[in-house]
């Protein structure tokens, strides 16, 4: 069963197994603006929690994007190079940025779920 | 007028860009819409193919009246801007500078011959220190007004002059760069042809409180979307032209940025009147002579932004200049960049590198503008 957690960096986490899928949340790309380009990490590349894993440019600013939890990076979204702007329009789809190899299972238990998500995103606004 | 979150000033446009549902932000001072729900990749799009309306009231518009009548004026005015403004024609409008006694650009204006008086746009940024320069150097024979209870709206785009055409004819006999007195709506309007995103279009200066009904009877037009400063940014920067602040400033002169162009001829050594403005020995012997530096266009290869800030270095990892303006072209279609570099790097098609998150991008320096400028020409 996949589950998808956040953390406060407005960051998605979908889990399956012993994989994680990472991407941006509704309220990050629609803060963001436009987006044009996003610098993906390598393959094989591995991260510490709270590392700069990626970085997203809009037509306003460049964004860093930060590892959700430490793994290493097994699969980039190919798709995100020639169409960047798959991550406004599908953010919590085809929008996904990397998946990692979850490194620390326990790191998990410090993503919001959804609820706590959206609370956040309420508060902001 | 004050927020009452803040100290920012609110244009005379602030309910409708609430109503319009615009994202405010700070901006030299004010509140300003940096986009629409629209968003700015759309609304640039829709400035270069139909029409876009800007609010740009945070500029500061000022009228200048000599004692001697308009010529007074000239004449006083040109003792502090490299351009001849005494042969300035009643109805044109001319690009001008106000130098440092350096060489240095203190801001970056338009000239509008008004027939009886001078009227002079100048940047929100600057507008506080420019008026205190105006009283300080001008007052002796001229009244300097500003002009606080206009606003001033930009249209601007291909499609600009057919819907000034539906209410404000007149207006589509001005040609780029002339300016006339027209009725909208029954405003009195002050309206030139001119602009800041390469497109055709026209900047009319209006009574404040006529100001939301011009622009509701413009939006009405179906050609016409309001743009925020988002946008503005990215048609300027496509069509090569400068933001003060960024890509010219007090320690840039006229000549190191590119803007030779607009040292008038008459004000040049062997002109009618050569110097007599501040920084005249500096910037007359850059160009007879060259300058060390020279604004460029950037044109980095692939995908990525290079944004204002970044090194830019050749190909022995040296740091020969700095981009000074960057972003996502959407014309274009890509990035797009303007920057400085030594002068010996300066020749369109040299090869250089940005330096973008500390790895180096390989970049080319290109001829402005990025995209054609569609000025109307008659």
């Amino acid at each position: 069963m996949s589950e998808r957690k956040y953390t406060k960096d407005h960051e998605w986490v979908l889990i399956e197994g012993d994989v994680a899928t990472v991407g941006i949340s509704e309220h990050a790309q629609e803060q963001l603006g436009d987006i044009v380009f996003i610098e993906l990490p390598n393959a094989g590349a591995e991260f510490a929690q709270g590392a700069q894993a990626a970085t997203v440019e809009s037509v306003k600013a460049a964004s860093e994007i930060y590892a959700p939890i430490s793994g290493s990076v097994v699969e980039v979204n190919e798709a995100l190079v020639d169409e960047p702007a798959l991550a406004n329009s599908d953010a919590l789809g085809k929008g996904w940025f990397f998946k990692v190899k979850i490194g620390k299972p326990d790191e998990l238990g410090e993503l919001m779920d959804e609820a706590a998500y959206q609370k956040l995103v309420d508060s902001l606004d | 007028m004050a927020d009452h979150q803040s100290d920012l000033k609110l244009t005379p446009l602030h309910a409708l860009h609430t109503a319009l549902g615009g994202k405010m932000v700070p901006f030299a001072g004010y509140a300003m819409p940096v986009q629409y729900p629209m968003g700015i990749l759309k609304e640039h799009e829709h400035a270069r193919r139909q029409a876009g309306l800007f609010d740009v009231s945070h500029m500061g518009q000022v009228r200048l009246s000599g004692d001697g009548g308009v010529t007074g004026a000239a004449a006083a005015l040109e003792r502090l801007v490299p351009v001849d403004v005494l042969g300035l024609a009643a109805g044109r409008q001319r690009y001008a500078l106000f130098t440092s006694e350096a060489g240095g650009i203190l801001d970056d204006l338009m000239i509008t011959n008004a027939g009886d008086h001078l009227f002079v746009v100048v940047n929100a940024a600057c507008k506080a220190q420019d008026l205190a320069h105006l009283q300080q150097h001008l007052a002796s024979d001229c009244t300097i007004t500003p002009l606080e209870d206009r606003a001033l709206l930009a249209l601007q785009g291909p499609q600009a002059a057919a819907v000034m055409g539906r209410i404000a004819p007149a207006a589509t006999q001005l040609v780029f760069m002339s300016a006339a007195a027209i009725e909208i709506g029954g405003a009195d309007c002050f309206v030139t042809r001119s602009g800041y995103t390469g497109e055709d279009g026209f900047e009319i200066s209006i009574p404040a409180g006529k100001a939301e009904d011009v622009a509701r009877l413009l939006l009405a037009e179906p050609e016409v979307a309001p743009i925020g400063l988002g946008a503005r940014d990215s048609l300027r920067l496509e069509a090569g032209l400068c933001l003060y602040g960024h890509d010219i400033d007090i320690s840039t002169t006229p000549v190191e940025g590119a803007l030779v162009w607009a040292l008038s001829k008459a004000r040049r050594q062997d002109g009618p009147r050569p110097g007599g403005y501040p920084g005249a020995e500096v910037i007359l012997r850059q160009l007879a002579d060259g300058a060390p530096r020279r604004r460029v266009g950037i044109k980095p290869e692939g995908r990525a932004p290079v944004r204002e800030g970044a090194e830019l270095t050749d190909g022995t990892g040296r740091v020969i200049g700095q981009v000074t303006s960057g972003g996502y072209g959407p014309t274009v279609g890509g990035p797009v960049a303007m920057g400085y570099v030594e002068s010996e790097f300066a020749k369109p098609g040299t090869a250089l590198a940005a330096v973008v998150r500390g790895k180096p991008h390989p970049v080319a320096v290109v001829k402005l503008p990025f995209v054609p400028l569609n000025y109307y020409r008659g």
